[in-house]
C-alpha cells in the first residue's frame, strides 16, 4: 500500500505538493508513482528561474524501465531544484516525500492550488486506476 | 490473462510484479531491478525461463537438416553436449530467430528458441524439414531455470544428487549433459558463469524452492535485460529481426562461411551484403555525461543521421547509460544521440561492456 501523507496536496498526474507558505510550494512525485516507475537512474531538472505554466512538463524522471514527465501543479517560477538528485536519483525511490523532493516553486496564482486533490481524493484516484 | 509457467505461484510468493512477455505472465522484478542485477553480478540469481521453447530434433538426418537450417555450422559440434549459438535466417538473410543448438548424439539435437517467436519459428522449421527425415518434438513438458552468477554453480551443486552433481561439476563452458531427466547446460544470458537447467515441469517448484534455500534469489525480466545488455548479448525483436542480417546485428561471428559448399538458408543474400560497403555495423555506446539511452533514439554525426539505438538502458555495474546501436560503417569513436531534441555526446566502444562481473572498458 502506497504512503499518502494527509498533510500534502496531490495532482492527478501523481505529483505531491507541500504548501510552505501562501505562494511557495515544494513538489515531488508520489510514493505510488515511484513504485510504478521502479529504480530511478536519472532526473532532468529545469533551471532555477524558469517560468512554468500550470500543467507544463518541467522535469523528466527516468527509471530503468521508462522516462516519465512531471508536470507543474501551478503557474510558477522555479526557485530551487534538488541538485542532489543528479548524483542520487534513487532518493526519489527511498524517500519520495523527504530527501527525494524535486522542485521548490514560487506560485504566481495561489488560487490554482485550490483545485489540487486531498490525500483522500488521491487515494481514491489510485484505487480507481488499479481497477 | 496470459499463459503461466509452472513457477508462476512461486513468483507471486516472492512478491513479483507480473507483466506480459511473449504471451506469458512473467516476473518483471521482485522489488528492485537494480538489486537483482547486482545479485547476479556478485553472488547468484535465478530466472524462470520456462517460457522459452525447447525443441528436440531426432533422426539420422538431423545434422544435415541443421547444416541447411542454421547460419552457423553445426559441424563444429562433434562432442556430445556441445552447444552452438546461431541465427536461423530467411532466404533474404533476415533473422527469423536466434537460438542455441545442443548436440547430444547423431540422432538428437536440441534447440532452444525464443518465446515471442514460438509459432513463427515452429512453422518455419516444419516447412524447411519437409525434405529431411527428422522428427520434431516441442518439449512443453519441461520447465527451464537459469542460475547465473559467480556463486551459481556451487549453490546449484548443493541441490543435485551425487551423479548429477559430478556431471555438472565436470561440465566445460558451453556444454550440456543429461542425467535422470535433468538437462544441465553451462550456458546463459548474463555474461556470468552458471547453468540453464531444463527439468520436468512438475519438479520445477521443488527445485526453485531448494535454490531459494541455498540463497539464490529470484531475478526478473528487467534485470535480465540490463545484464544481457552489459554482456553484449542481442535481444531478438529489439536488436535484430527479419529485416536485418547477422552482419548488421553484430553477429557476423556466428555465420559459418566455411566450407563454401554448405548452402544454408540465406547464404546467397548474406554473401552479397558481405561484399557491399553499404552494410551498417553494430556497436556499443556509452553516454559521456548524465542521462539515459533508449531504444529508437537517433545517432547523429556532424548533424547527419547515421543510425539508431536498438537497445538502451542504464548499466548498474558501470553506473552509466549504455546502448547498442546500428550505425553506418564510417562511424568511428564518437557520436551524438538525440534525446528529447538535444544532442548528447557518446563514445563508441567494442562489446561487451561487462564480462564476469568486471568492466571491459
Amino acid at each position: 500500500m502506497s504512503d499518502i501523507p494527509a498533510d500534502l496536496k496531490y495532482t492527478k498526474s501523481h505529483e505531491w505538493v507541500q504548501v510552505l507558505d501562501d505562494n511557495v510550494v515544494l513538489v515531488g512525485i508520489t510514493d505510488h508513482a515511484q513504485e510504478l516507475l521502479g529504480d530511478m537512474v536519472y532526473v532532468e531538472l529545469p533551471a532555477e528561474g524558469d517560468s512554468l505554466g500550470m500543467g507544463d512538463e518541467c522535469v523528466v524522471v527516468e527509471s530503468v524501465k521508462a522516462a516519465s514527465d512531471m508536470y507543474s501543479p501551478a503557474t510558477a517560477d522555479v526557485i530551487a531544484v534538488n541538485e542532489v538528485l543528479a548524483d542520487q536519483p534513487e532518493l526519489i525511490n527511498k524517500d519520495p516525500y523527504g530527501e527525494g523532493w524535486i522542485l521548490r516553486l514560487k506560485v504566481s496564482a495561489p488560487d490554482e492550488l485550490d483545485g489540487l486533490l486531498s490525500a483522500d481524493d488521491y487515494a481514491e484516484l489510485i484505487a480507481s486506476e488499479a481497477d | 490473462m496470459g499463459k503461466k509457467t509452472s513457477l508462476y505461484h512461486k513468483h507471486l510468493e516472492s512478491g513479483a510484479k507480473i507483466v506480459d512477455f511473449g504471451g506469458y505472465d512473467m516476473p518483471l522484478h521482485y522489488g528492485s531491478q537494480i538489486e537483482e542485477h547486482h545479485q547476479v553480478r556478485n553472488d547468484a540469481g535465478m530466472f524462470d525461463v520456462s517460457h522459452m521453447v525447447v525443441v528436440d530434433l531426432r533422426g539420422k538426418a538431423v545434422r544435415d537438416f541443421l547444416r541447411h537450417l542454421l547460419a552457423n555450422n553445426v559441424d563444429r559440434l562433434q562432442q556430445s553436449g556441445k552447444a552452438l549459438y546461431s541465427c536461423m535466417l530467411n532466404s533474404d538473410g533476415g533473422i527469423v530467430d536466434d537460438l542455441i543448438v545442443y548436440f547430444m548424439d547423431e540422432t538428437w539435437f536440441r534447440l532452444v528458441v525464443n518465446a515471442a517467436t514460438r509459432d513463427k519459428d515452429l512453422a518455419w522449421i516444419e516447412k524447411q524439414v519437409a525434405d529431411f527425415d527428422v522428427a520434431i518434438e516441442v518439449r512443453d513438458d519441461l520447465a527451464m531455470i537459469a542460475v547465473q552468477g559467480p556463486q551459481a554453480r556451487i549453490k546449484t551443486h548443493a541441490l543435485l544428487d551425487g551423479l548429477k552433481q559430478k556431471k555438472a561439476d565436470e561440465l566445460a563452458p558451453f556444454y550440456a549433459v543429461e542425467c535422470d531427466g535433468f538437462f544441465i547446460a553451462r550456458t546463459g544470458y548474463t555474461g556470468e558463469d552458471g547453468y540453464e537447467i531444463m527439468l520436468p515441469a512438475d519438479q520445477a517448484e521443488l527445485f526453485w524452492q531448494g535454490l531459494l534455500e541455498q540463497g539464490v534469489k529470484p531475478v526478473g525480466l528487467g534485470a535480465r535485460d540490463t545484464l544481457r545488455l552489459e554482456a553484449g548479448m542481442n535481444l531478438y525483436g529489439t536488436d535484430m529481426d527479419e529485416s536485418v542480417s547477422p552482419l548488421e546485428s553484430g553477429l557476423g561471428w556466428t555465420v559459418g562461411w566455411e566450407p563454401s559448399d554448405r548452402h544454408f538458408i540465406g547464404r546467397d543474400a548474406l554473401q552479397v551484403q558481405r561484399e557491399s560497403s553499404e552494410c551498417q555495423k553494430f556497436v556499443g555506446l556509452i553516454l559521456d555525461g548524465k542521462g539515459m539511452l533508449r531504444n529508437h533514439q537517433k545517432v547523429v554525426v556532424d548533424g547527419a543521421l547515421v543510425g539508431e539505438v536498438t537497445s538502451g538502458s542504464f548499466s548498474p555495474t558501470l553506473g552509466k547509460a549504455i546502448a547498442f546501436a546500428r550505425v553506418d560503417a564510417h562511424v568511428k569513436t564518437q557520436c551524438d544521440i538525440e534525446v528529447r531534441g538535444r544532442h548528447l555526446s557518446a563514445t563508441v566502444v567494442k562489446l561487451p561492456f561487462v564480462r564476469n562481473g568486471k568492466s571491459c572498458l
